[in-house]
């Protein structure tokens, strides 16, 4: 597993080797890929322990699969009526009884415990850095910075018809959640009206956003790039069409962005498409 | 196990020599009408649950058939609104659930082989088992209806407020919501019927430790049926309240929470999946028995995993809910329970495969089918244990990989375990014998389909695809594409099965009572093929 994950990683880093020279106008990217057979890379520490662990579990139950498997096989051709014609009478075997009791029982422990850590690393963060509300409408995101400002912006999906080269069907969005790399976030997810999830797959988060009600959990994020997810709960006719973008940009960056966007929200541009797509620019150079 | 001497097999055919010549007015065939509508007998009854399955199960089907072809390609546009696509995937998920798995299995098989393997005359309540059956058709109708108006794209979990008057105004979400009262009703009073059955109407001598699997299958799934429905049924009438009648229970600009219809729905919807599964749980037992020619391998043990199942499967209903902001303690113990389902689970898969072990099998169609469900409900059941895990279920709650999960467990292991009762009981219960080669060429074709349908998905789920779209990203667009040509091979499946059907139906070859041998141990087997109207007329005695 370990291998395989960093032989994945070495690949992918000559691929995108060229992506990464200065100039070249791409930010990095962490979408779904064609043929994926597995979770998404991880983008920050979360991720990271939810796929160390999925390994884990995977690992067990793979095995156990392929142990049934075999035991299966093995009843077909030494048990089927040409090779045994004689059915024995057995119907009890304490000790193998106890057997299949117990070593399943320990196999659930050696998941439990990595398992109770996990949900405890991830339910929120002692000492946040940023606050982001993240309420989530019919159909479309808006993100709060109540600690910068308290401005809000509103993410919507990018219409086919105007999808700019290179841009993901209905993936991109028009204004990115921008979030400072390396900062712990605090995300708290309200409606006001049905419930969305707001699921972001590499960076391992994903919560409800619940009327009536405040959800927090955290994430951080590794390195600058753009992190995609999509509204993760049935949400009415257009529920595959409220993705979410979250671009990772350094700390600098971030508080320019945050400082342009309030402007142009004090200055009543609620939607702030010129502002999020000059700042874009400015990261990608 | 239950056993019959021989001496009983025979006293009980002599029985039935006598009823068929007509001696014994209570062996009269009623009416037409009077038969299939007012029924109050349980294999009739049982006969028309198991139509109103196939029925149900086939529109059901054909809904996921529409499903693949929108979701073969991406942007696709075969459903043309996100509102039909939501409404479709909602009466997919209730179709198959309420009207196909459990009226098959339940209603059903139930009917038919619980007073026929404990030796009861038939059902305690006859009568209130017929408005058990007829509770359904008008259920049926109205969730068309809810299908037809195009106005219950709620899911079928019914989260409001999606499903409230605000989001889902039109009268077509009350229709689906009443279905699910009659559905509900009906399946209430069906268990409590078959707990009376099978609690007072045992042949003498068939104490609880000799009862089939398949009874106490039955009988647990009664319970969980009679504690977890009325919990249903309060959430529904409190979301038809807050639909028509100004009550705000889920509503929190009225004080209401929507979280707490959730607790209600999975406090019902996690012993679902079990009412689901534990039926065929004793349909498979019976049948490797039969086949292996052995008796049930740790069959105390298989009892009582039963039992843990059912009593576990009412603690864990938050799994469904790790991420609607309950305490992070309250998570963890949801998770810790959870896990502990799969060791009775394990119990079973490994006692079902020492019930083979040293045995001298036959691989006929129904044992085919017994197989595959221990090779696809075992996939099912590790990969619960991922789902379980509230640390990953934050990268796949919701996403295919929850999809391919519960459709491993349902869509194959309980269909498969409806295919395989079908194959083991239908010369018992029609008379004539279905034909081998086509059961086969049945199941592996289906055995295909659907894992070339629900593998994939997983990968899908992984990779972050979430469910309940009718479009996505164009990188998902390649096992989709792959699960779409599942679906299709799945599709031709079915119509085999039908062909299967019409094969078993016009076939002339006579049938004979015990037609697996010396395998099948259960007192149906010492009735005729189909058993008589009225059977024992005499109660076998156990011993
Ligand atoms: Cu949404
Ligand atoms: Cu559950």
């Amino acid at each position: 597993m370990q291998l395989f994950r960093r032989l994945f990683a070495a690949l992918t880093l000559i691929l995108m080797a060229p992506l990464a020279v200065p100039g070249w106008g791409a930010v990095y990217a962490q979408a779904p890929k064609a043929w994926e057979m597995g979770m998404q890379p991880a983008g920050n520490e979360i991720k990271r322990r939810i796929i160390d662990l999925h390994d884990l579990v995977l690992v067990i139950i793979t095995l156990t699969t392929i142990f049934v498997a075999v035991l299966l096989a093995v009843v077909i051709v030494k048990f089927n009526a040409k090779a045994n014609p004689v059915p024995s009478k057995t119907s009890h075997h304490t000790g193998l009884e106890i057997a299949w009791t117990t070593i399943p029982v320990l196999l659930l422990v050696v998941m439990a415990i990595p398992s109770f850590r996990l949900i405890y690393y991830q339910d929120r963060t002692p000492n946040p850095d940023l606050t982001i509300k993240v309420v989530a409408h019919q159909w479309y995101w808006e993100y709060g910075y109540p600690d910068q400002g308290n401005f809000s912006i509103e993410s919507r999906y990018v219409h086919d018809e105007d999808l700019k080269k290179g841009q993901l069907r209905l993936l991109d969005v028009d204004n990115q959640m921008v979030v400072p790399v390396g900062k712990n976030i605090r995300i708290l997810t309200s409606s006001p009206e049905v419930i969305h999830s707001f699921f972001i797959p590499s960076l391992g988060v994903q919560r409800y956003a619940i009327p009536g009600r405040t959800i927090e959990t955290w994430f951080s994020v590794d390195k600058p790039g753009v992190y995609y997810g999509q509204c993760n709960q049935i949400c009415g006719s257009e529920h595959s069409r409220m993705p979410i973008a979250v671009h990772a940009v350094s700390e600098q960056e971030f508080k320019a962005w945050a400082e342009q966007t309030k402007k142009s929200a004090d200055a009543g541009q609620p939607r702030l498409m010129a502002a999020a797509d000059a700042t874009a620019h400015e990261i990608q150079r | 196990m239950a056993s019959t001497t021989h001496d009983h097999a025979h006293d009980d055919h002599h029985a039935h020599g006598h009823d068929d010549h007509g001696h014994d007015h209570h062996d009269h065939k009623p009416s037409f009408v009077a038969r299939w509508f007012f029924s109050t007998n349980h294999k009739d009854i049982g006969t028309l649950y198991l139509i109103f399955a196939v029925v149900g199960g086939i529109v059901g089907g054909a809904l996921s058939e529409i499903m693949r072809a929108q979701l073969q390609f991406p942007n696709n546009h075969i459903v043309e609104s996100g509102q039909q696509w939501n409404t479709i995937i909602t009466t997919h998920g209730l179709l198959m659930i309420f009207f196909s798995v459990m009226p098959a299995l339940i209603g059903g098989f139930g009917n038919w082989f619980i007073p026929l393997m404990i030796g009861a005359p038939d059902m305690a309540f006859p009568r209130l088992n017929n408005i058990s059956f007829w509770l359904l058709p008008p259920a049926f109708v109205l969730i068309c209806i809810g299908l037809v108006m195009g106005e219950s794209g709620s899911g079928w979990t019914l989260y409001p407020p999606l499903s409230n008057a605000t989001y889902e105004s039109g009268m077509g979400m009350d229709c689906t919501l009443f279905a699910l009262h009659l559905a509900g009703v009906s399946s209430l009073l069906g268990a409590m019927n078959f707990i009376t059955t099978i609690f007072n109407m045992r042949a003498p001598g068939m104490t609880m430790h000799k009862l089939p699997l398949f009874i106490w299958a039955s009988l647990v799934t009664a319970w969980l049926l009679v504690l977890s429905v009325p919990v249903l049924a309060g959430a529904i009438t409190m979301l038809i309240c807050d639909r028509n009648f100004g009550t705000a229970f889920f509503d929190p600009a009225g004080g209401g929470d929507p979280v707490l219809f959730q607790h209600l729905f999975w406090f019902f919807g996690h012993p679902e999946v079990y009412i689901m599964i534990l039926p065929g749980f004793g349909i498979i037992s019976h049948v490797i028995s039969t086949f292996s020619k052995k008796p049930i391998f740790g069959y105390l043990g298989m009892v009582y995993a039963m039992v843990g199942i059912g009593v576990v499967g009412f603690v864990v209903w938050a799994h469904h809910m790790y991420l609607s902001g309950i305490d992070i303690d309250t998570r963890a113990y949801f998770m810790g329970a959870t896990m502990v389902i799969a060791v009775p689970t394990g119990i079973k898969i490994f006692s079902w495969i020492a019930t083979m072990w040293g045995g001298s099998i036959d691989f006929k169609t129904p044992m085919l089918w017994a197989v595959g469900f221990l090779f696809v409900f075992t996939i099912g059941g590790v990969t619960g244990v991922v789902c379980a895990n509230a640390g990953i279920d934050e990268a796949i709650h919701n996403t295919y990989y929850v999809i391919a999960h519960f459709h491993y467990v349902l869509s194959l292991g309980a269909v498969f375990s409806i295919f395989c009762g079908f194959y083991y009981w239908i010369g018992k219960m029609s008379g004539r014998q279905y034909p081998e080669f086509w059961g086969k060429v049945h199941f592996w074709l289906f055995f295909l389909g659907v894992n070339l349908t629900f593998f994939p998905q997983h990968f899908l789920g992984l990779s972050g695809m979430p469910r309940r779209y009718p479009d996505y990203p164009d990188a998902f667009a390649g096992w989709n594409y792959v699960s779409s040509v599942g679906a299709y091979i799945s599709g031709v499946s079915v119509l085999v099965f039908l062909y299967v059907c019409f094969r078993t139906f016009t076939s002339k070859a006579p049938v004979a009572d015990n037609y697996w041998g010396e395998g099948a141990t259960t007192l149906e087997w010492t009735q005729t093929s189909p058993p008589a109207f009225h059977t024992y007329t005499e109660l076998p005695r156990i011993h």
